[in-house]
């Protein structure tokens, strides 16, 4: 049966007929329905079930606030759950499926939770399911997660793409309403750039459905001419379906804007993230009105009475042929007469005040309607629906003394103020008693980085419900807000809007109908609809000292659903302070967090997806890995060739292959992602001196020296061969992942600490690649590039340095290695190191000359016994557990960390030290294992003696080798050690020293 | 108080739940008790209920400022896990692991543990190797975990990407007894049993000043008036430091700002809590179906419980990428609390320079999962002067060079 | 999600520009210091809920380090200043007066 009105409806286009479907049935709408509105105009009442209970429901609301009206929309890649029905604007094929039932919307196996709703208050579950302990994980916590959550998970990658915009503005105006387009109006007037947004596709917010009327015009012909000066000004943005979603800090602010949730066929990002900052800003954002708490208000036709006339007066769809008002304010008379103009039945306004006075509701009586004032509502005839009322005194314990046939109930229990964005960062609230509601206490807003007040609040959503009050406000707050950024603009705004208040009698709080309900009715009262939190859990909560609002809210679930209590808060507060014989304000409010409304997560990942997300550093060589099957593992940001295997050739023999080409020939290694820092000027000795633990100063121009750096707590953190280019300049070379880190603790300490020091740094690692060549041939290749300088063993001892041309490309040749091998690292300008690479490679075939990849390295140097940084230390080892102590100068008085070690542990005799480890039958150590010890410590732990920090399969030696750090370790040597393995026999390991190749050095000496 | 059973709640029913009592009294604060504890969150509750159930101290009062249980322990990710590496941190995890197991019957209150499991990514060869360290030395610790691959993270977490792109997934260490708690619960159950236990649980009752008399505490102020006590147990994570300098000393303490996030509720789609430490971030699904999403901590001392945006942006960013299917989701709340953080990243429980004065503290992004250990150690400390679950985590490590330190294996005390 | 001005470039940073870097006017103790004063230096903060000063770095910036005074519980900003200064800059303690009545400096090293 349509419910589509004959006319009406200034948000649809009755020519644009869209189609779409719901749990499968095809369906039609208009452009500019709603979801919901479609939907209802297509006679569909029932829309979901809820959370706890399955109850039945129905739409409540028209915005953001719907608790029940909740979708699953789209399918695979595009599909949303959880979507309100009441903020999706429809489109041509549109599919949208209910939630939270099984097998389908009308017949829900889970309606049975409903009818034991007696056996499960609030909190049943925290005294229940107790024993047998092992039946929580087993039975009972699987049966409550099959009946967890609303909407089905996304299956399917996302195929939409979002976007970040970041903006700075001087007043950003949260809501498009009358009084947001009033400050803007204002703000804009003043000089200031103004940004507007409205959540809404539509400007004007409630004031046409409202029918206030401004300056002498309609409230639409205001907006209208409004919308057309702010459009001319230059210094106004504005934008509609955009959420101001979140107020941060020091006038950070986060807006949501949809762009195609209503038009997917467009392919711009689905979703926009504004980062604003804004100078001031101006929450325009509007009021709530509040549901009233009778037994059964949550059947499927109960309606907030504002929802009601949004639906006949945007959208041209009757929610009801028969309604009953129920109110305790004038505001829902509105409702009354829009429904008798447009035709609609009105069975009677049941006003809970003792009288009706209002010129609202003298108009209602003028129009012939059934206005009941001191009535209230005792329950609702109808199961999964609204069939009638049943009538009873507002002052009673619900004895029914009528029932009215209705298929609509439309409520109205008075409006809070949108105060969210207001409290977000700090703003706080106080208590109007006269409009029970909290709203926005101006003497205590949020602050700014100034420490003064960075928001302004405007309209309804200061507390100025009447549209007349609401425009001064707004306009007010549109002056300040331009005014906060200082007289320097020079520009004045005009004077503010005048509304016309039609004058309205006060409402009467009323926070259960009737006012003596018992509890059987208190059981059926629906507080929070979508989390099933009914007045009497609200009062079991307060009895068992659950006093504090947080604790009501969380043993209830009060507010905790998707709607986040908008409907429900000041209800339940209610309530509570009720129960408690407090006042309202002492009880006070749940803190109100971000965002306003659920904002999508990708969304806020925004653009930095795949392959921006956390984009890869690449080496000028980088390409050629690529081409070349390296196998990859990330470092840092960087990704750097694990091995290069060969067809059909696995991983590891691939790392081997690479170790005895190079052991026995020559070997290329990238080695660009090492750090280089260039450290120069008249204290650069001096400095390097307090960060090394070595004597830096001492080092000779042409020469390089292996260096540590330990951090003020006395731990390594990095090491690498730092060179003495001239005089006064250094390069340091750091480890991969360690430049950026150390050329920011050398900035630091160089400007909080010796800033009198005459020192530059410069980090160079991206200006230069560097590439290894090592193996008994590898001064035989190089000379193969034609040197224009002498590479032999005297002209260039191993620890010297010398600038030249190789290949006609300018090189500096440092004499270093890491391998244990002759070896030769070439630093090449990043333009031309590919270029130096693919002669090397060329040059190299006849030599057979094996490129190799970090875990080659990585087992070349663990044979030679060479720590790695990240391997034999943690961030808790000292150079002299690593037995590094001829790299710690003892002449100095001062370096970073010398303080430290002095400290009682960092001497324990006892502490672990480097060793060598050998397994006695040749197997490889498992990564990481530890050594036992007798016996077990006081808290019953198997206790250790050391550790496995290096283990490998040596190609070279041809079997496993280990390096690891042991109690006492070198004063040890000989003894076996047991490591226990997860699921297998202990291996057992000899300490050895820890240089398994070469101990005398003479392959790299060569 | 009332047995808490199924079948008291079917008695109720039938008598409209009106005879549910007070979970906890609400008493005026006597004059003087054996024990004052500050603190009325998860551990300072742990604590005193621990105090009594094994020292026999019941004459305790355990003060709060605001509401019991309105600082961490309502505000965390509930996560709880004991794969740690140091044999001091794996100890006192791990024993309150152990207790969450049977603390719903120990206090008659369901905190749901659900030891649905966690695991560890790892997502670079350090990583990697870190994790089977971790694991080597859990074994020897009497802590069950081990290291999966990943074929098994993606069999226990089809939700996964495993493929990367940029970070592809090598393997986990996973610890299948981990899992979560309701974390009001824990706190709300303790008040509870601490009360029946004839302890005087006072809220609303801030300590504004600590008196002392020959070195040793005599008694605290607060705006309830003055309390003597022998023993004072200062349990107020975030504002330690505070208490501290009330009471003449200081903490190697910082609080920051650490936040948190929860998606729409969905229906169930994943069953084990998954840390991604590489990218940031952790991911967990509640009972209610929401995903409970956590990341990283502010670098600034902030006390306002709001951190900052860009932590947000990132765990979401690091978790889209991780868990593509989450792009379609919608964040419901974000929050955030203050944190305190020491030199190691590892808690402080000890005594101070001020005799009979006590300080558990320093729990940084870690607490909620160790508040039975840590009652348990803590309750023994304060009782017998020494305890071999705090032994290693006393105040004076600082200056000895003795740290715990967590970070060495990947890990991040979340 | 802070804003601090760089006193070097002069411009209103965002928190995302910027790396935060603890207690500002710690005195270093080196070789030759108590355990007390080492163990002080390293570890011990004055991590006050009020006036704070603390260091950080323009670090998608100018690279420059500097101060800034601020408070923690409300987070309000009463001034940055170059870090090369052993104690905050007379104007910067002036509008902390200002703001705090009965605020005093005092050593925090």
């Amino acid at each position: 049966m349509s419910r589509r009105l004959p006319k009406g409806g200034r948000l649809i286009d009755r020519s644009k007929s869209l189609g779409f479907s719901f749990n499968g049935k095809e369906m039609r709408g208009y452009a500019g329905d709603t979801l919901a509105s479609a939907l209802l105009a297509e006679g569909q009442v029932l829309m979901g079930r809820s959370f706890k209970h399955h109850r039945p429901r129905g739409i409540v609301a028209s915005g953001p606030e719907e608790p029940n009206a909740l979708m699953g929309l789209g399918r695979d890649g595009t599909f949303e759950p959880n979507a309100r029905a009441t903020t999706t604007e429809l489109f041509q094929g549109l599919e949208a499926r209910s939630q939270n039932h099984w097998p389908s919307l009308e017949n829900d196996f889970g309606a049975i939770s409903s009818m034991l709703s007696r056996f499960l208050p609030s909190g049943f579950y925290y005294k229940t399911f107790l024993w047998p302990r092992a039946f929580w994980k087993h039975v009972y916590e699987p049966a409550i997660r099959l009946s967890a959550g609303l909407g089905k998970p996304p299956m399917r990658r996302d195929t939409d793409h979002y976007e970040h915009f970041n903006i700075t503005i001087d007043v950003l105006v949260i809501g498009g309403g009358i009084s947001g387009l009033a400050a803007a109006s204002a703000a804009a007037e003043s000089g200031a750039d103004v940004l507007l947004v409205e959540q809404d596709p539509a400007w004007g917010g409630r004031a046409p459905v409202d029918g206030a009327r401004i300056d002498g015009m309609s409230a639409e012909e205001w907006i209208g001419s409004t919308l057309q000066s702010l459009q001319s000004m230059p210094n106004v943005r504005m934008r509609t379906r955009t959420t101001g979603s979140g107020i941060h800090d020091h006038g950070y602010v986060l807006l949501h804007e949809r762009l195609t949730d209503h038009a997917p066929e467009h392919s711009v990002p689905r979703h926009r993230l504004w980062k604003v900052r804004a100078g001031q800003v101006v929450a325009a954002t509007g009021a709530i009105e509040r549901p009233l708490s009778f037994a059964g208000n949550d059947r499927p036709g109960c309606m907030l009475a504002s929802a009601v006339r949004d639906y006949v007066v945007n959208y041209g769809v009757a929610p009801g042929e028969r309604t009953v008002i129920l109110t305790n304010n004038d505001d829902a008379y509105r409702t009354a007469l829009t429904l008798r103009e447009a035709g609609l039945g009105v069975s009677a306004v049941l006003d809970t005040r003792q009288q009706a006075t209002g010129p609202l509701a003298a108009a209602a009586r003028d129009a012939g309607l059934n206005v009941r004032p001191g009535c209230g509502i005792a329950g609702i005839v109808g199961r999964n629906r609204v069939d009638g009322v049943q009538v009873c005194r507002q002052d009673s314990d619900g004895e029914v003394i009528d029932v009215i046939q209705a298929d609509c109930v439309a409520m109205s229990g008075g409006w809070s103020p949108a105060t969210h964005v207001w409290c977000h960062a700090g703003g706080k609230l106080s208590w109007n008693d006269e409009a029970a509601h909290f709203a926005p206490d101006p003497a205590r807003p949020p602050t700014g980085v100034d420490g003064m007040a960075m928001m302004q609040v405007a309209g309804s959503a200061s507390g100025a419900i009447h549209s007349g009050t609401a425009l001064e406000s707004a306009h007010a707050a549109g002056v300040l807000a331009g005014k906060a950024l200082g007289e320097s603009r020079g520009r004045k705004a005009g004077r503010a809007p005048a509304g016309e208040d039609e004058g309205h009698q006060p409402m009467e709080p009323v926070w259960l109908v009737p006012a003596r309900a018992p509890y059987a009715k208190r059981a059926k009262s629906w507080l929070d609809f979508q989390n099933d939190v009914k007045v009497s859990d609200i009062e079991l909560a307060a009895r068992e000292g659950y006093e504090s609002v947080e604790h009501a809210k969380r043993y209830t679930t009060l507010g905790m659903a998707t709607d986040q209590g908008k409907l429900s808060n000041i209800n339940g507060l209610a309530i509570l302070s009720r129960e408690l014989g407090a006042p309202i304000e002492e009880v006070g409010t749940t803190t109100f967090r971000p965002p306003y409304v659920p904002v999508t997560m990708g969304a806020i990942a925004g653009e930095a997806r795949g392959e921006l997300f956390q984009p890869v550093r690449k080496t000028p060589i980088h390409e050629w890995h690529e081409a070349n099957g390296a196998h990859w593992e990330p470092v840092g940001h960087w990704r750097r060739p694990y091995a290069f295997p060969v067809q059909g050739e696995s991983v590891h023999d691939a790392v081997k292959r690479e170790v005895l080409a190079t052991r026995s020939g020559v070997g290329l290694l990238d080695a660009s992602t090492l750090g280089k820092l260039v450290v120069k000027g008249p204290d650069a000795a001096r400095f390097l001196d307090m960060l090394y633990t070595n004597m830096m100063s001492t080092l000779k121009p042409g020469k390089c020296r292996y260096g540590l750096m330990c951090s003020e707590n006395g731990f390594l953190v990095d090491d690498g061969v730092v060179a003495r280019l001239d005089g006064d300049t250094w390069l340091c070379h750091t480890t991969s992942g360690g430049a950026d880190r150390i050329h920011a603790s050398m900035e630091e300490w160089l400007q909080t600490e010796w800033w009198d020091w005459k020192v530059y740094v410069a980090n160079v690692t991206e200006q230069f690649a560097q590439i290894g060549v090592a193996g008994p041939r590898a001064r035989d290749l190089l000379n193969e590039l034609g040197p224009s300088m002498d590479l032999g063993r005297e002209a260039l001892s191993f620890m010297a340095w010398t600038d030249g041309a190789l290949g006609n490309v300018p090189v500096r040749v440092f004499r270093i290695s890491f391998s244990g091998e002759l070896s030769f690292e070439i630093a090449a300008p990043a333009g031309q190191a590919r270029a130096l690479w693919d002669r090397l490679l060329e040059a190299g075939r006849p030599l057979g000359m094996t490129p190799y990849g970090t875990e080659a390295l990585h087992v070349m140097r663990a044979e030679k016994g060479f720590i790695m940084i990240g391997d034999e230390t943690d961030g808790t080892v000292t150079p002299q557990d690593l037995g590094l102590h001829w790299a710690i100068s003892k002449r100095k008085d001062d370096f970073l960390g010398k303080r430290a070690q002095e400290r009682e542990h960092m001497t324990d005799p006892l502490r672990w030290r480097l060793v060598g480890l050998e397994t006695l039958d040749g197997s490889v150590l498992p990564d990481g294992a530890y050594a036992t010890d007798e016996g077990v410590n006081a808290n019953g732990q198997q206790k250790t003696q050391g550790r496995v920090t290096s283990t490998y399969y040596s190609p070279t030696l041809d079997r496993g080798i280990a390096m690891g750090l042991v109690e006492r370790g070198p004063d040890r040597m000989g003894e076996i050690l047991e490591f226990p393995v997860i699921d297998g026999e202990p291996v057992r390991a000899r300490i050895v020293n820890p240089v398994f190749h070469d101990p005398d050095g003479e392959k790299q000496n060569a | 108080m009332g047995h808490y059973s199924a079948l008291a709640v079917v008695r109720e029913a039938f008598r409209d739940h009106r005879g549910w009592q007070r979970a906890w009294k609400s008493p005026e604060p006597r004059r003087r008790y054996d024990v004052v504890i500050v603190g009325a969150g998860g551990h300072g509750l742990a604590t005193a209920y621990y105090l009594g159930k094994n020292h026999g101290i019941r004459n305790v009062a355990v003060l709060e400022k605001g509401w019991l249980g309105g600082g961490n322990t309502g505000r965390n990710t509930t996560i709880i896990r004991s794969n740690y590496l140091q044999d001091a941190s794996a100890a006192i995890y791990e024993k309150a692991r152990t207790l969450y197991e049977t603390l719903s019957q120990d206090l008659n209150y369901n905190v749901m543990f659900s030891p649905r499991g966690v695991m560890m990514l790892a997502q670079t060869e350090h990583e990697v190797r870190g994790y089977r360290r971790t694991a080597h030395a859990n074994a020897l610790q009497g802590v069950e975990t081990e290291f999966i691959g990943p074929g098994r993270v993606k069999e226990l977490c089809p939700i996964i990407e495993v493929r990367g792109p940029r970070y592809p997934v090598l393997g986990a260490l996973w610890q299948p007894r981990g899992g979560t708690a309701r974390h009001d619960a824990v706190a709300w159950g303790y008040a509870r049993k601490c009360s029946e236990m004839g302890m005087d649980v006072i809220q609303q009752c801030e300590v504004t000043g600590i008196r002392t008399s020959g070195g040793d505490v005599s008694g605290v102020v607060t705006t309830r008036g003055d309390i003597d006590c022998g023993k004072l147990g200062i349990v107020v994570a975030g504002h330690s430091g505070h208490l501290a300098d009330m009471a003449g000393f200081r903490l190697p303490i910082e609080s920051v700002a650490l936040q948190a996030l929860v998606s729409e509720p969905i229906k169930p789609c994943m069953d084990v809590v998954v840390m991604a430490n590489t990218v940031h971030g952790y991911m967990s699904q509640s009972d209610k179906g929401e995903m409970v999403i956590g990341g990283g901590a502010d670098g600034f001392n902030n006390y306002t419980q709001r951190g900052s945006f860009s932590h947000i942006e990132e765990t979401v960013r690091a978790l889209v990428e991780t868990f593509p299917m989450i792009s379609r989701l919608k964040m419901l709340r974000q929050w955030g609390g203050i944190v305190d953080m020491t030199g190691d990243r590892s808690p402080i429980l000890s005594g101070t320079p001020v005799g009979n004065l006590f300080v558990n503290c320093g729990w940084g992004t870690g607490g909620f999962k160790a508040i039975p250990g840590s009652g348990w150690g803590f309750a023994e400390l304060m009782a017998k002067g020494e305890s071999p679950l705090c032994a290693e985590f006393g105040l004076d490590r600082f200056r000895e060079g003795r740290f715990i330190d967590e970070s060495v294996a990947a890990g991040v005390a979340h | 999600m802070l804003i601090l001005t760089c006193p070097y470039c002069g411009i209103r940073c965002d928190e995302t520009e910027l790396a935060a870097g603890g207690e500002a006017h710690l005195k270093r103790f080196g070789p030759g210091s108590s355990d007390e004063e080492f163990e002080g230096y390293l570890f011990m903060r004055a991590n006050p809920k009020g006036v704070h000063f603390e260091r950080w770095r323009h670090a998608y910036g100018c690279g420059k380090w500097f101060h800034a005074a601020r408070n923690t519980a409300t987070l309000e900003v009463y001034g940055t200043y170059p870090a090369q200064v052993h104690e905050p800059p007379q104007e910067v303690l002036d509008a902390i007066s200002t703001r705090v009545p009965g605020w005093r400096w005092k050593d925090v090293s």
